[in-house]
């Protein structure tokens, strides 16, 4: 764990990242969520080579003046298998953003109430990730305007 | 779009998506019985431009004029949570001066975006009086936004380690004059919305959003706090100068002793909170240090300082419309590894459902329209009805809603 202290002088404000297993993340927010029902800001994902890193922005303790602090849950998907369990069933404002680590990092998300595409158009390949960094990347969609013929 | 098997009594009303200039187009499917919401689906991304993989080719000083296109309302807050990300990952010391500024940015966007939504709000129900009434305030905050920034949307005000322009104190006449103006006509404002009879009925148990679903949907901002929900951070954290600043966070039950999570209380929220930032604005103005505005003036200086910065931060700020948050990963290189971007619309989108589920059609443009979204995405509708297929366009589904206004007042 590594804390943050934020930059006014008045409070500090503490942000905490942490990097959990795969096999017991859900454990994990399970047991956040009896000790305050969390906010779930948004997922984010980073694709690093080898494994596809998603982080869960949480925000806890968010009523106490000045005494919010954000939970930064890292997992690392191999990339040969990026699966992860779906969150959906304790924290239900969770869809938004699985669905959207679905479509654009290629994660599989088991027991997600619903899989289909939100932000990506209908017409982009199946197997394109427009965040991925690899063979799967949107490369092979792009169309520079030089190279364009009239 | 999947359809689902539909029964005799029920059937789809498509809405949008949207005319491709405005903010936040949205597809929404209907199913509805008689005049009766029974389910609801939402499809987004029809405006996806890829902002945050745009910013793989940009420095974080570029970003920042990249991040301030994300929305033309909130274009002071996407910088906003850049910039603190970004000084966290740096450790950039922000002159204390520049801290009160970006309050005072922060704020004036806030009235622009609250009053300009009351506008809207008065016209989906078939007030435009007020609309103009409500628009010709906000041309004063935009006005004031000019004085200030020099721009009236794109403000191109932030930077990294401070703010672009200082506020002299021969200035300070004219914003004291405009605040000034501003809280006279609260007053107006607030009987109009408030003891209205019409803005009553139309509002009041109207698409209702519990505490409970609030917090299990993630919902933000004034959609959260409208049903009970205690979440700003400009309270719950300590972030430009808002830690020095005495803020409440504010619930509609201030003012009428209870929360329902209507459209109703959704407007007071607001309107409160018009009030509230006009408060903040003085407070920065009376408490505001002098001193320098920038960390970094020379931009060379501060990008060679930001290459070699590596790490990964979260910014987080209040806009208008909820907490926005940008998380940023940087690896030691001149452009960000990772940018990503979450409006508070995001989050927003789910509550519309519970909101939706059991109202008219006529309560659509209303009840969409109360957790601040754009109502770009009513322009086109289609009513397939059996083999019957018709257009309904965005003035006929105003009309819609004109009409059942005058049916209550009858």
């Amino acid at each position: 764990m590594i804390y943050v202290p934020a930059l006014s002088k008045k409070s500090e404000t503490f942000n905490i990242w942490m990097k959990v297993d795969n096999s017991v993340f859900k454990k994990v927010v399970k047991h956040l969520a009896k000790l305050q029902y969390p906010h779930l800001a948004v997922t984010s994902g980073n694709d690093l080579g080898k494994v596809i890193e998603l982080i869960y922005h949480f925000t806890i303790y968010y009523e106490d003046h000045l005494g919010e602090i954000t939970i930064n849950i890292s997992v690392d998907l191999p990339k040969s298998k990026p699966e992860i369990e779906s969150i959906c069933d304790i924290i239900p404002g969770a869809l938004v953003t699985e669905r959207e680590k679905m479509e654009f990092l290629g994660v599989n998300i088991k027991g997600i109430p619903d899989d289909r595409r939100l932000f990506v158009p209908d017409d982009i390949p199946k197997d394109i990730y427009p965040w991925r960094r690899d063979e799967k990347g949107p490369e092979k969609l792009y169309k520079n305007l030089h190279e364009v013929k009239k | 779009m999947k359809q689902k098997s539909t029964t005799k009594t029920s059937y789809h009303i498509p809405i949008g998506p949207i005319h491709p200039a405005l903010k936040e187009p949205v597809y929404f499917e209907f199913e509805i019985d008689g005049e009766k919401i029974v389910g609801v689906d939402v499809k987004l991304g029809h405006v996806h431009r890829g902002v945050e993989w745009a910013s793989r080719k940009r420095n974080p000083i570029q970003i920042l004029y990249l991040a301030e296109r994300i929305c033309g309302i909130c274009s002071y807050c996407h910088p906003a949570a850049f910039t603190l990300a970004i000084e966290r990952i740096a450790d950039i010391q922000v002159p204390e001066r520049a801290e009160y500024l970006r309050v005072i940015q922060g704020e004036l966007e806030r009235i622009c975006s609250h009053i300009l939504w009351a506008g809207v709000a008065a016209h989906e129900i078939g007030f435009d009086t007020v609309l103009y009434l409500t628009w010709q305030i906000r041309e004063r905050a935009l006005d004031l936004t000019e004085f200030l920034t020099g721009n009236r949307v794109t403000k191109g005000i932030m930077m990294i380690g401070g703010i672009r322009r200082d506020i002299t104190s021969d200035m300070i006449p004219r914003i004291q004059k405009d605040l000034q103006y501003f809280k006279d006509n609260f007053e107006t404002l607030r009987h109009i919305f408030l003891d209205d009879k019409t803005v009553k009925m139309r509002s009041q148990a109207a698409g209702v959003l519990t505490k409970d679903d609030a917090i299990k949907l993630c919902a933000v901002g004034p959609t959260a706090r409208a049903s009970g929900v205690k979440k700003d951070v400009r309270f719950s954290e300590s972030y430009f100068a808002y830690g020095d600043l005495d803020i409440d966070l504010i619930t509609p039950d201030v003012l009428t002793g209870e929360v329902n999570g209507d459209v109703y209380d959704r407007i007071i929220q607001r309107l409160l909170e018009v009030k509230q930032s006009i408060e903040i604005m003085e407070q920065v103005l009376d408490k505001m240090p002098s001193g320098e505005i920038l960390a970094e003036p020379k931009i060379p200086k501060l990008l060679a300082q930001l290459k070699k910065a590596n790490g990964e931060a979260v910014g987080r700020h209040e806009a208008p419309r909820g907490e926005v948050i940008h998380y940023v990963k940087l690896d030691g290189n001149q452009n960000p590894y990772t940018w990503k971007v979450r409006a508070p619309t995001y989050n927003n989108i789910l509550p519309w459902i519970p909101m939706l589920k059991g109202e008219q059609i006529a309560d659509i443009p209303i009840v969409a329209a109360s957790t601040d979204p754009c109502m770009s995405c009513t322009n086109r509708i289609t009513i397939v009805k059996g083999s019957e297929r018709y257009n309904l366009d965005r003035e006929e589904l105003h009309r819609l809603s004109i009409e059942k206004t005058r049916r209550l007042l009858r």
